[in-house]
């Protein structure tokens, strides 16, 4: 069951990876195209992830690849919040190939099997779904950071062709980044507490310190703007090295083992 | 049913002439009731085109009655009018509509205003069942051009690509502080393009301040002297620059302060004047964005080269929707067919219930209503398929051809003849 699940999701996110990229000629019936292949896509990955936890004897997504299977469904379903809207397809660019590339990965990995499990008690399911919904968040917050980047260097250089492209605007960019990121800080802050209640003595390690850090850097970020009005590029600039961040702290916490 | 336009547009007459048959809203309504006395009628008035859309049973005199009234609008001017007029019929006439409705058919293509006033025509006009189909298929293929192609997406002058590049920073202009400087006829007209998108112009600074009041009031800004920009430019989203001054009048040293303030906060200059305003190098500021003339003037250049690309695939759209207009209304001739094939069907079935009548009557309730539904069935049943092939037939050159055959072979003519 699970067998027939995982190709119409890598399938169907692959066809929206593609289908951005005609978008890049021009809105039109690539973009929808576009949007169905993710909607369709996240729905079989959602049913791929119900059978999984419906068989597996235990936390089904304790593996790397199962933790990196979840993460892509995170990732997309994150997308899938504003991705639909015209105006936002573009980030599909960034967030649909490396998402099906991604769960490809876990497929090749046995991270979309089922029947196989972690046996880790509701605490850690719950740790390691929270923690990986908030840098799922992070993500596209960084994704729309680089978007945002690209799109104020085009203006800066005052690119003729400024229009040919349906780019959102750079103020809805850092608007939705910025809320993004404060929906994924405290997403990561229920999984932090979570993982540091079940820390045995002298189990606090450098990945721990790493996440601990991108925790500290995104409330340091969300402060700033709150506080001091800290917009723009330099904002901009934080949440691209927070998804930077995201890309290293994943594979030594969750994708190691 | 039959369909015939008649118009005068810019593609043929100049303005003297177009001005001389425009009518405004309630004209067109006044006109379309006048003329929809046996027939449908439409009146499309814009400053580019006035288009008389006709529709009756017979297209006997459609086209003369479009020309009288258009001529009679003319007036004295009539024999000017007359040899510009163009008159189209059916497809050609369903094909235009759904093209002036895209903007294919406009100065600009894809310009923006068209859709809506296609629609004030329709809403204001007297259409039956054929321009009603025409005008919401041709609505439909307008919303379908801009929507599934970039045609009206970017800008086609040198105010609209301002405000286009303010909506691209800011998202929603609503509330955005616009700050003028110059007083001159070029910074009002982009400020006026900005306001209608809701910014707001907050001062008018120039380097006399008595000149910058009669601007400031009528758009309901400040009025204030070159010597305020820092704190004005401190406080604005865009700036639009457009004095006379021989060299720059937003410097960098002047506006460093100010800018660093701004903590990365948007900042758009447009500069329409020539020498420039805006010291380019204030583009190196964080969120600052510097456009001169010659920048916009390209954007719009640019713009235009993308439009007539999008045009293209705009034209496949509106052919595809002409063509489901087209099929539509070729249906239209074999549904008379159609409708008496069914109610000869219906009586007979009627007439041989009737005759079973005795027999019917010692059934119980239930069962005379099984046999009612069940010969209905079989009615149709048996008509669907030669329906179905009718309207195919239709959506071809020869339906009416398949329509004798079948009113031949069913007797319908005759059915037809009965009182």
């Amino acid at each position: 069951m699970a067998e027939l699940l995982v190709w119409p999701a890598l399938l169907a996110y692959g066809e929206a990876a593609l289908a951005y990229a005609g978008e890049l000629r021009g809105p039109g019936l690539s973009g929808r195209l576009a949007v169905w292949g993710v909607r369709l896509g996240w729905i079989a990955q959602t049913g791929l992830l119900v059978v999984q936890a419906l068989r597996a004897d235990g936390f089904p997504w304790g593996t790397w690849a199962g933790a990196l299977n979840l993460f892509v469904w995170l990732v997309v379903g994150a997308y899938l919040v504003w991705g639909c809207n015209a105006r936002f397809r573009l980030l599909g660019l960034l967030v649909m190939p490396p998402a099906a590339a991604l769960l490809l990965a876990s497929w090749l990995g046995g991270g979309t099997d089922s029947g196989r499990g972690v046996h880790s008690g509701l605490v850690l399911g719950l740790h390691v779904g929270l923690t990986l919904a908030g840098l799922a968040g992070l993500s596209v917050a960084g994704g729309m950071a680089a978007l945002y980047l690209w799109e104020e260097r085009r203006l800066k250089r005052r690119d003729s062709r400024l229009f040919r492209l349906r780019v959102p605007p750079l103020d809805a960019l850092d608007r939705l980044g910025a809320r993004t990121a404060a929906v994924s800080l405290a997403l990561l802050s229920g999984g932090i507490v979570l993982g540091l209640a079940r820390l045995r003595a002298g189990a606090f390690d450098a990945a721990m310190a790493v996440t601990l850090g991108l925790w500290l850097l995104v409330a340091a970020l969300l402060v700033l703007r709150h506080e001091t009005g800290l917009r723009g590029r330099r904002a901009a600039a934080l949440l691209v090295t927070v998804l930077a961040l995201v890309a290293v702290v994943l594979p030594i916490t969750h994708f190691a083992s | 049913m039959k369909l015939a336009l008649v118009g005068i547009s810019h593609h043929r007459a100049p303005v003297e002439l177009r001005e001389r048959v425009a009518v405004d809203l309630d004209g067109a309504a006044a006109l379309a009731r006048s003329l929809a006395d046996g027939c449908e009628a439409v009146v499309l008035s814009t400053c580019n085109r006035t288009e008389l859309y006709l529709a009756a049973n017979e297209a006997r005199d459609l086209d003369a009655r479009g020309t009288a009234a258009l001529l009679e609008l003319a007036a004295e001017r009539g024999d000017e009018v007359a040899p510009v007029l163009y008159r189209l019929g059916d497809e050609s006439a369903a094909l235009h509509l759904f093209r002036v409705a895209a903007g294919l058919d406009s100065m600009v293509p894809g310009e923006g205003e068209i859709l809506g006033q296609v629609r004030t025509a329709y809403e204001a006009g007297a259409p039956g069942p054929l321009l009603d189909r025409l005008f919401r298929q041709a609505l439909h293929a307008g919303r379908r051009a801009r929507l599934e192609t970039a045609i009206g997406e970017s800008p086609a002058s040198v105010p609209a690509a301002a405000a286009a590049l303010a909506k691209q920073v800011f998202d929603d202009l609503g509330g955005r502080a616009v700050v003028l400087v110059g007083a001159g006829k070029t910074s009002e007209l982009t400020a006026r393009n900005l306001v209608s998108r809701g910014a707001r112009v907050v001062a008018v600074a120039n380097r006399t301040v008595e000149h910058a009041r009669e601007l400031a009031r009528s758009v309901r800004a400040q009025a204030a002297g070159l010597d305020e920009l820092p704190a004005l430019v401190r406080a604005a989203d865009v700036v639009v620059a457009s004095t006379s001054a021989p060299g720059f009048v937003l410097r960098v040293h002047e506006l460093e302060a100010a800018l660093r303030a701004r903590r990365g906060r948007p900042l758009l200059f447009v500069d329409l004047a020539v020498p420039r305003d805006v010291d380019p190098a204030l583009a190196a500021f964080d969120g600052c964005f510097v456009y001169d003339v010659d920048d916009l003037e390209a954007v719009v250049a640019a713009s235009l080269v993308g439009r007539r690309g999008e045009a293209v695939r705009a034209e496949r759209i509106v052919a595809a929707e002409a063509e489901r207009f087209r099929e539509w209304q070729a249906s239209l001739e074999v549904v008379p067919a159609i409708a008496s094939l069914r109610a000869r069907a219906e009586e007979i079935r009627a007439a041989e219930l009737a005759k079973a009548e005795g027999r019917l009557e010692r059934l119980p309730e239930s069962e005379r209503r099984l046999v009612e539904s069940v010969t209905a069935q079989i009615v149709n049943k048996l008509l669907h398929l030669p329906t179905v092939r009718l309207k195919e037939a239709a959506a071809g050159a020869d339906g009416h051809v398949y329509a004798d055959v079948v009113r031949h072979l069913f007797g319908l003519e005759d059915e037809g003849r009965k009182p």
